[in-house]
């Protein structure tokens, strides 16, 4: 038996693992990234001569339940035609037997490193409404993502926003009949870790095998963590966008000791906090609702997840109206020194 | 279905060894010992600082005791992969061993397969690891894993080399073995195609079909030596996939 050195086995590795996309009207380009259940490769569709993206199982699987699992996330992303939903392309299977699916390629950067150069708070909390925008068509359209995470967010190039990676989602309802379509394999099996560290916490969200599927500690809600699948629902979802918010509300290392730009806010807080409620009844009921709120305190008014005092609403209206606030007062200062010079 | 074309066996060795037909058990303990009897004598080798000869004895006498024990029934797959298990298997029989000072010679029961013990020396004389870095149980277990892989790799290489010559498709064979074997870094298409007179296309088909052939009985072979699916999946990836990017 012929031995392989460290090199032919590396090579191997590579080389058999690559796609086989003869017979297909793609042309294999680079491995971008691995996802859930395979890996995502940029390719070029020769017939319309433009760059895709092209996730492919790892494994053929004569069982089916992951090829089942792959063909329904293409299908789920089918369904979601939104701008801020990666629109797929093509499904199919390779001569090697494993299923793929190709999609938009998106060129761009993932929120979690985007928002390193994203210093205002309120320019953040923008990009967080556009996420809100897409979750809350897909619910609107019964599917849940299950996986929300700043690491399965792309910003473009020209600042569109495409919520990712909806391999561990799942269809509530169909489009028009309203049946309910379970899930059984997805079952979330794993309580999430003792880590709170938004680093961590995006760390890729794990699918080990059928039945098994690891999601991402920090930004996993309690229902889902400890399998309750009867409980999961958009609530979930809105957990998981809490944990986002939490995370894009968390200054930059360098701007962490400048109070006047990242100010500890009570409203923005209390926000993020009704969001990731244990309870998942104690949380928004909508998507819509936790951006409505998003946007209020954008706005510089009252959100629902907080109730004021008169001094929270001084300060309040002292921030929305600072300017005009600044110019009434140095009139006022103005009128009162000429007043008192006028009657020397 | 092209897929259909490819069917991944159910077939287990942990299945097999609790077989009442002795053929599929000894089926299985010959799939085994294939795959694992060069990383078992690598690691005696290297973890337990073993001699050639006396590393020999001990991976013999380690499939032997695997028979005779009947080690292979007692793997709870929720505790450990069926390499972990195995690993930790060859420490506990390698520490009883150096307890009971000398190995008895075993003979009946001991394994079908005929072991290049030579060549496996070769091999090791090849690599550049030296035991003393390492200490730690990740790199011990990583190590090991390494191996694994190797080895697996190079019986799929060896059952892709009859299945090519069975096929008299020989040529393609070669192509693949030069290309993705040989670490030439001199070697292309162009070279290749010149070399065996044929356009480079024919190159790149005969590697795409070899390579789907190597990938697929991999597969079906690490299926063989996996003791679910899970574990499969599992191990597909950590065999395929193992760079995440």
């Amino acid at each position: 038996m012929k031995f392989l050195s460290d090199k032919a086995v590396d090579r191997l590795r590579q080389n058999a693992n690559a796609p086989d996309l003869s017979g297909t009207r793609y042309q294999l380009l680079e491995r971008v990234a691995r996802g859930g259940m395979g890996v995502v490769y940029a390719a070029r569709d020769e017939m319309l001569d433009r760059r895709v993206a092209l996730k492919v199982l790892d494994v053929p699987v004569a069982d089916g339940d992951l090829a089942c699992r792959l063909n329904r996330e293409a299908r789920v992303l089918a369904r979601l035609e939104h701008p801020g939903i990666v629109p797929v392309h093509d499904v199919g299977t390779l001569a090697d037997g494993r299923v793929f699916y190709t999609m938009k390629f998106v060129e761009g950067q993932r929120l979690d490193k985007h928002i390193e150069a994203v210093i205002s708070l309120p320019d953040r909390l923008r990009l967080f409404l556009r996420i809100c925008d897409a979750v809350a068509f897909a619910h609107a359209r019964g599917v849940l993502h299950r996986d929300l995470k700043p690491a399965n967010v792309m910003v473009g190039a020209f600042g569109e926003v495409l919520v990712m990676d909806w391999g561990l989602a799942k269809m509530l309802r169909g489009p028009s009949t309203g049946v309910l379509e379970e899930d059984p394999d997805a079952t979330i099996l794993q309580a999430p870790k003792a880590s709170d560290s938004p680093a961590d916490a995006t760390q890729a969200t794990q699918v080990t095998g059928q039945g098994t599927v690891l999601g991402t500690p920090g930004y996993m809600s309690p229902e889902q963590a400890s399998g309750d699948i009867a409980n999961v629902d958009e609530r979930s979802d809105i957990f998981s966008l809490g944990a986002v918010l939490r995370f894009l509300c968390t200054p930059p290392a360098r701007e962490a000791n400048q109070s006047h730009a990242w100010r500890h806010d009570k409203a923005l807080e209390a926000i993020c906090a009704k969001a990731v409620e244990t309870n998942s009844s104690n949380r928004y009921i909508s998507v819509s609702d936790l951006s409505a709120d998003v946007s209020r305190y954008l706005d510089g008014l009252p959100v629902s997840a907080r109730k004021e005092t008169i001094f929270d609403k001084a300060v309040r209206f002292y921030r929305r109206y600072t300017v005009a606030i600044l110019l009434i007062a140095a009139y006022l200062v103005m009128r009162i020194l000429l007043l008192i010079f006028s009657h020397r | 279905m092209a897929g259909d074309r490819f069917p991944v066996t159910r077939w287990s060795v942990i299945d097999a060894v609790k077989s009442e037909d002795p053929a599929e058990q000894v089926r299985a303990l010959d799939t085994l010992f294939a795959a694992y009897w060069k990383p078992v004598y690598k690691y005696v080798r290297l973890r337990w600082n073993q001699p050639a000869e006396d590393a020999q004895d001990l991976t013999q006498g380690f499939f032997a005791e695997v028979l005779e024990r009947d080690l292979l029934a007692k793997y709870d797959l929720a505790k450990s992969k069926l390499r972990t298990y195995l690993r930790l298997c060859v420490d506990s029989f390698v520490m009883n061993q150096e307890k009971a000072a000398r190995r008895q010679k075993r003979g009946g029961n001991a394994t079908h397969v005929a072991l290049d013990f030579q060549g496996a020396e070769g091999e090791l004389a090849g690599t550049t690891i030296d035991a003393a870095s390492i200490p730690s149980p990740e790199s011990l277990e990583e190590f090991f894993e390494k191996e694994w892989v190797r080895s697996l790799f190079a019986l799929a290489v060896e059952e892709l080399r009859k299945f090519c010559a069975e096929r008299e498709r020989e040529r393609t064979f070669r192509i693949f073995e030069e290309y993705d074997l040989s670490g030439d870094p001199e070697i292309s298409y162009e070279k290749l195609a010149a070399e065996y007179a044929i356009p480079i296309t024919d190159v790149t088909n005969a590697l795409s079909w070899a390579r789907r052939e190597f990938r697929r009985i991999a597969l079906e072979r690490l299926r063989e030596i996996c003791a679910s699916d899970e574990e499969f999946h599992r191990e597909a990836r950590a065999v395929f996939g193992s760079d995440a990017a």
